[in-house]
């Protein structure tokens, strides 16, 4: 019997939750609802940890489902690659359903908690067969299982305020686009090679010289992939989905929903089209290089002028795909290896300043901007600490684990580009810190409210805020589990050459 | 419209009709066009002609809302627990093989259950869907 | 070249479509109307999938007694299956967000709809009684 459960984790880390979202849309009560949830999370997370001691060993696992070997049926990989952002979703699933427990029901109707639990469950199986899929169609299947389960739990949030409607059909819409232009390439693709199979498009391509039909079919895919990742100006329908969201699923899809995009682009662009080299280092160097360093100040600034504070951090978020896509773009091997240790870290830093942000609206019971902050840090001291420590973590300050990641990309940088690219990763770390220190001021050095100083912080809601920040701190002064993944991920991407 | 016979009439007459051939094409999809998603359609549009016709009441008396609820679900349970069977038979998910004396009497036996799961699904999604389409009142939440 | 050009006739009006269905998405301020380009541009990749299957001679591909007969590709009828019916839930998806829009909101026009959502910006205090999910007409 277990060795049945270890044979088959790839396929159980997908099915375990598609399965246990079908049970929990029926129960009604919100409690056992939440229960469900939370024991489904916790297997998901258990399993990763289990494929990831597996990976340590056997390097590569494929497994063919139906037992139709590829490149003729549908295989599911799990490498040093897909590890990643695999733990990065189940973890911060089980993260955000433990410190849901609360915030859900004060924000939704009763009747409707156990539905968004059960799209909860949908979005984050989706988002894992997303990454572990290594057949191009299947990727935009659960592409847009993920997708329509996050549009469904982002219009959740219109009891709270009407906006979320019309920012949840504009993700739809644009969402759904993104998705077809992914199809369109696909299918160039599987016309010139007539496989389906990622690993085996490699090797078919590896044959043939490039020709219209590759251009066109790469063109389409990245771009599709890209709009799914909220790079640059295909970023429109990130900052109003992520604000307008009930505050759980903000913290949910902030930490993981555009990490599995951004995965997938890495694939496409190294791994699949590994044999066509001067389309992809045109299209790294002259249009997602470019994109990147606009995306960084663009997002910045954007966040600097914003007084509701779940679309600055949505701003920030775009900034900081742009810091993940810039290290993609430089191409080589510490610079992708970089790429995913941003992907890991930033994960943990948005998830712990939405956590910050919605103890905060959860105890005022009111959206929170920047003149409800005012002087709140005095009368909640353990959640503006936590605050504070995660956005000295997005600054990139030493001790913490944004400083890694912005280390190992600064030093990629200079190693390649030169200069000019290192300085302006600086200077755009710099002004993020021109917002942090808005949010900072108007938490701790305003006067505070006479209603507010009865807060009393509950130990149910603070308790993952607290485990998500020493995360933050603990990856800030011991590194080397996320860094050595990430640089076995790196060298298993970019291959022997190079 | 349940005041017009004519309406009233054509609709009781096809309704079994409907279903019937809806329940073809589900059992021919392995020897002709057809199959889960197509055979959920035409069943469901069987129920919804008669939710037209006769009023949406009368169509969730023939359908109860949870009823609905329940038989979505369990339509893709069952494509799951397919797949957990021939897992637990020691082999990888969704290998119909075994399930059978041979192999092509495993694949017939194994996808027939599965399109069977999903015509399931298809036909209440269609009828959930329209029943909260036309039952939708604008001052209630959720 | 007029009979290179005419022989590729199927893909011509794959791209005519895809254009048609991409402009009323980004050009057309109707909510329902984006709807209909969305799904005009989703019917056009059907048609290049199909299109990409279909060999010289080849008949529908559904067995026949014949042994020598030529069949066209499955495997891409069987992807557009999948990529229907991933339409049609998106497209029901969207539907229901109109309607829940046009009852709050009263209109399904992009620009009424903005007009609304920047006075609720500049209105952080929720001064003004607007209509949510509890109180609507």
């Amino acid at each position: 019997m277990i060795d049945i459960f270890i044979n088959n984790l790839p396929i159980l880390i997908v099915t375990v939750p598609l399965m246990m979202s079908l049970f929990v849309v029926l129960v009604t009560n919100s409690h056992l609802s939440f229960l469900l949830t939370l024991a489904t999370t916790f297997i998901t997370f258990l399993i990763a940890i289990l494929l990831y001691q597996e990976v340590q060993s056997y390097s590569s696992i494929s497994y063919a489902l139906g037992n139709w070997l590829p490149p003729l049926g549908i295989e599911y990989v799990i490498d040093h690659v897909s590890i990643i952002p695999i733990i990065i979703i189940s973890g911060i699933g089980f993260l955000a359903t433990l410190f849901a427990y609360k915030i859900m029901p004060s924000e939704l109707s009763d009747s409707s908690i156990s539905k968004t639990y059960g799209l909860w469950l949908l979005a984050i199986s989706g988002l894992i067969g997303l990454v572990t899929t290594g057949d191009a169609f299947n990727l935009f299947v659960f592409l847009e299982i993920s997708s329509l389960a996050s549009v469904a739990l982002v219009a959740m949030g219109a009891k709270q305020d009407r906006q979320a409607l019309i920012a949840a059909y504009n993700y739809l819409i644009i969402g759904a686009v993104g998705a077809t232009f992914y199809v369109i390439g696909v299918g160039l693709l599987y016309a010139i090679t007539g496989t389906l199979n990622l690993a085996d498009i490699t090797s078919k391509l590896a044959l043939m010289e490039d020709n219209r039909a590759l251009i066109a079919g790469f063109g389409f895919m990245v771009v599709g992939i890209m709009i799914k990742a909220a790079v640059f100006p295909l970023h429109i329908w990130l900052p109003r989905a992520y604000a307008y969201a009930p505050s759980a699923v903000s913290i949910l899809l902030a930490a993981t929903a555009t990490k599995a995009s951004l995965y997938i682009l890495a694939r496409i662009l190294f791994s699949v089209f590994l044999p066509s080299e001067n389309i992809v280092s045109f299209t790294l160097t002259y249009i997602i290089l470019p994109l990147s360093v606009f995306a960084m100040f663009a997002g910045t600034i954007m966040a600097i002028y914003e007084k509701d504070i779940k679309r600055l951090l949505a701003h920030s978020s775009i900034a900081q795909i742009g810091y993940i896509t810039l290290a993609f773009s430089i191409g080589t091997k510490s610079s992708v290896a970089a790429g995913f240790i941003h992907m890991s870290n930033h994960a943990l830093i948005k998830g712990g300043l939405f956590m910050a942000i919605t103890s905060i609206s959860y105890y005022i019971q009111k959206r929170v901007t920047i003149e409800n902050l005012s002087g709140l840090g005095k009368a909640m001291p353990i959640t503006f600490c936590c605050f504070i420590i995660c956005s000295l973590s997005l600054a990139g300050l030493p001790l913490t684990a944004g400083f890694v990641s912005k280390l190992y990309l600064i030093k990629s940088a200079i190693s390649s580009e030169g200069l000019w690219l290192s300085f302006m990763i600086l200077f755009s770390s710099a002004l993020s810190l021109i917002y942090l220190w808005k949010m900072i001021e108007a938490l701790w050095l305003s006067p505070l409210n006479k209603q507010d100083i009865k807060i009393k912080e509950k130990p149910v809601i603070y308790t993952s805020l607290l485990l998500i920040t020493f995360l933050n701190i603990y990856f800030g002064l011991d590194a080397s589990l996320i860094v050595n993944s990430s640089f076995n991920a790196s060298n298993l991407l970019l291959g022997i050459n190079k | 419209m349940y005041k017009n016979p004519i309406l009233r009439v054509c609709t009781k007459i096809l309704f079994a009709p409907i279903i019937l051939f809806g329940l073809y094409v589900q059992f021919h999809g392995d020897y002709g066009p057809g199959g889960g998603f197509q055979a959920g359609v035409i069943v469901a549009s069987a129920f919804i002609l008669y939710s037209i016709v006769f009023g949406l009441n009368e169509g969730q008396k023939l359908l109860p809302p949870n009823v609905n609820l329940v038989l979505l679900a369990f339509g893709a349970f069952l494509y799951g627990a397919v797949g957990f069977t021939t897992m637990l038979m020691g082999e990888p998910f969704l290998s119909y093989n075994i399930l059978g004396e041979n192999s092509q009497a495993g694949q017939h036996l194994g996808i027939l259950i599965i399109e069977f799961g999903v015509g399931l699904t298809v036909c209440n999604v269609m009828i959930a869907l329209f029943n909260s389409f036309a039952g939708y009142q604008p001052n209630q939440g959720s | 070249m007029i009979t290179s050009a005419m022989g590729i006739w199927n893909y011509w009006i794959v791209f005519i479509l895809m254009m048609i269905g991409l402009f009323i998405v980004i050009g057309r301020k109707n909510l329902l109307k984006k709807i209909v380009g969305l799904t005009i541009f989703q019917t056009s990749v059907f048609l290049l999938y199909i299109t990409f299957g279909k060999i010289t001679g080849g008949t529908a591909p559904i067995l026949t007694e014949n042994s020598s007969t030529i069949y066209s590709n499955p495997l891409p009828h069987v992807l557009i299956l999948t990529a229907i019916v991933v339409g049609v839930a998106t497209t029901a998806l969207a539907l229901a967000l109109v309607v829940r829009i046009n009852s709050i909101y009263g209109s399904i026009e992009e620009d009424d709809i903005s007009a609304h959502d920047l006075i609720d910006y500049h209105d952080q205090n929720n001064t003004l009684k607007k209509s949510t999910l509890q109180n609507s007409k």
